[in-house]
């Protein structure tokens, strides 16, 4: 069975057609990459599936479960976390911080037992703050793990964002642009996080402008333009369409 | 590694533990113990406003209802102290609750207006129901005895509230510093990230509104005992607006600022009572001057200067 399954969904914006149809499976332990020119509805999409946004039609099971209308937080206890493309990092805590809340769901969340910082509290928190430490590390800010987040580079929090996603122990992580504004040797080893991340077990849905990056990793692309389905397959396949050719490169079909 | 919280909270027993060589009279230790009070209450507004950045200029209206609760409760049903502190905060946090939902659909301005308008009724209602309340007149409320301990005289009083400060102080620290805490702060840092991590939003909202309203509301009781005669202006606007403006001065988020800004602007009628008429100007001026030269609030601005970031 398919870890993620989506069928015929669509979104409309005051008569913008954002998302038109869209079909499309997701493998367990895959790289699923979605592609497309600007305006394609690839973040749309995202937040379809993701819960931002509510679709009009159409349908999401998440290992055979309808999840449509679920919120985000819901989606989240089923296994689902993601990163956004504009980076929504809380900037009023520190870096570890920000990756101890991914693990929300697993902790003991009592005001009361917390106001009297009861020892299984405390020993919780304590292990919590080696385990996203660890994180931290894992995403290459091992350096950074006493700072404030609002004292990293943008690069870094790209990667502290992937670093609270995985907190959350995903089964499914949508990362949206993770290279968007990075450097070659950033891009290159958000790369290299991504496929071992993937490697890990995780199942990664990526939305992503770089082709290069995209190209590499991805083990299906599904392919939109003007919130169709343009095409989809493997790298080569995809590649190869004429349809892509075109709405990348402006050629005639 | 992290900055441990222990020689700030020693250093404040301390401080409060000498405090009374340097107070001469009762005046003086009753203008401390308000400012004790106000302390305790302004953290707790603190966890809402700086900590969880959802503004409620209503908050004096759970101080009211605690306030009366007690006196009431106490004067006319002649009920323990305890219990009437106990019914007046589950009273507050049945409110908060209650409204709590659709005010928290409410975002921004719309919000503060919403809590503004709540505070507003609370106040009224106390006012108007004179038969209980005494209405614009007020009424008396014994003084509190806790197991056989009468609780009377400003000593004792200063001597109680000085403790639970520390102790508010340090379940505040922890609180924030907990999953429910960092759930809080995190909801606003960015909404839509602590809920793709699982934070209901909106329940989290909801708590700690009716944690800061209970809070308030037994923090109104105390108030009720030590002062001993309660008028409306307790639950009143200007009262929530002077709880808030002891947050911003001290500093959003910042429990020691919570404490300095009580301090400072409780102490600050007192300072400028010689000026007859205009000590409401200078009050307003201190406050213009903080919020253009300080907008992070005193605390948090004065720690960044000597280096540390919080």
């Amino acid at each position: 069975m398919a870890l993620l399954e989506v069928e015929n969904l669509s979104a409309a914006f005051g008569g913008v057609k954002a998302v038109d149809q869209v079909s499309f499976r997701v493998e367990p332990g895959s790289i699923f990459s979605v592609i497309g020119p600007n305006g394609a509805g690839k973040t749309t999409l995202f937040n379809l599936v993701t819960g931002i946004y509510h679709a009009d039609s159409g349908e999401v099971r998440l290992e055979g479960r309808r999840v449509n209308g679920l919120k985000p937080y819901e989606l989240a206890r089923l296994g689902l976390s993601r990163t956004f493309q504009n980076l929504q990092i809380c900037m009023n805590m520190t870096a570890l911080e920000n990756v101890m809340v991914g693990a929300h769901l697993r902790l003991d969340r009592s005001p009361l037992k917390a106001m009297l910082r009861l020892p299984a509290i405390v020993a919780r928190d304590r292990e919590l703050r080696r385990e996203a430490a660890e994180l931290m590390a894992y995403v290459g800010l091992a350096d950074q793990v006493s700072a404030e987040a609002d004292a990293l580079s943008y690069g870094a929090l790209k990667r502290l964002e992937i670093a609270r996603a995985l907190a959350a122990r995903p089964k499914l992580l949508f990362l949206d642009e993770p290279a968007a504004g990075l450097n070659p040797t950033e891009t290159g080893e958000i790369d290299g996080l991504i496929q071992k991340v993937a490697e890990s077990g995780v199942t990664v849905v990526l939305v992503e402008h770089d082709m290069k990056l995209v190209m590499n990793l991805s083990d299906h692309i599904l392919v939109l333009d003007y919130g169709r389905k343009l095409a989809e397959g493997t790298a080569a396949e995809v590649r190869r369409n004429p349809d892509v050719i075109a709405a990348y490169l402006g050629a005639s079909a | 590694m992290r900055r441990s919280r222990y020689p700030g909270l020693l250093a404040l027993s301390l401080f409060l533990a000498l405090l009374p060589l340097a107070l001469p009279n009762a005046y003086t230790y009753d203008v401390v113990v308000r400012i004790l009070i106000n302390a305790i209450l302004v953290m707790g507004l603190n966890l809402l406003v700086g900590f969880a950045g959802q503004i409620s200029l209503g908050h004096a209206g759970f101080v009211g209802m605690g306030a009366y609760s007690t006196a009431v409760l106490t004067t006319h049903a002649n009920w323990h102290p305890l219990p009437a502190m106990a019914a007046g905060a589950a009273l507050a946090g049945f409110l908060a609750l209650m409204v709590a939902r659709p005010i928290f659909r409410l975002k921004g301005q719309y919000l503060t207006m919403a809590t503004l308008g709540l505070g507003i009724i609370i106040a009224i209602v106390i006012g108007n129901e004179s038969a209980w309340t005494g209405g614009p007149d007020g009424m008396p409320v014994s003084s509190l005895s806790l197991v056989g301990f009468e609780l009377s005289g400003e000593k004792r009083w200063y001597g109680f509230m000085a403790v639970l400060l520390v102790f508010s102080l340090w379940s505040c620290q922890n609180l924030m510093d907990s999953p429910f805490g960092r759930a809080v702060r995190a909801l606003h840092g960015s909404e839509v990230a602590s809920q793709v991590v699982g934070v209901n939003v909106g329940r989290y909202k909801v708590a700690v509104f009716v944690l800061t309203a209970m809070l308030a509301s037994v923090m109104g009781s105390l108030t009720a005992h030590y002062v001993g005669f309660l008028t409306p202006g307790v639950a009143g606007f200007f009262h929530s607006i002077e709880l808030v403006t002891m947050v911003v001065v001290g500093g959003m988020a910042s429990l020691y600022g919570s404490i300095v800004g009580a301090a400072l602007l409780t102490m600050l009628p007192q300072l400028l009572a010689t000026l007859e008429g205009w000590e409401t100007v200078a009050f307003g001026a201190i406050l213009v001057f903080t919020m253009i030269f300080m907008p992070r609030g005193l605390v948090p601005t004065l720690a960044a200067r000597f280096g540390r970031t919080r």
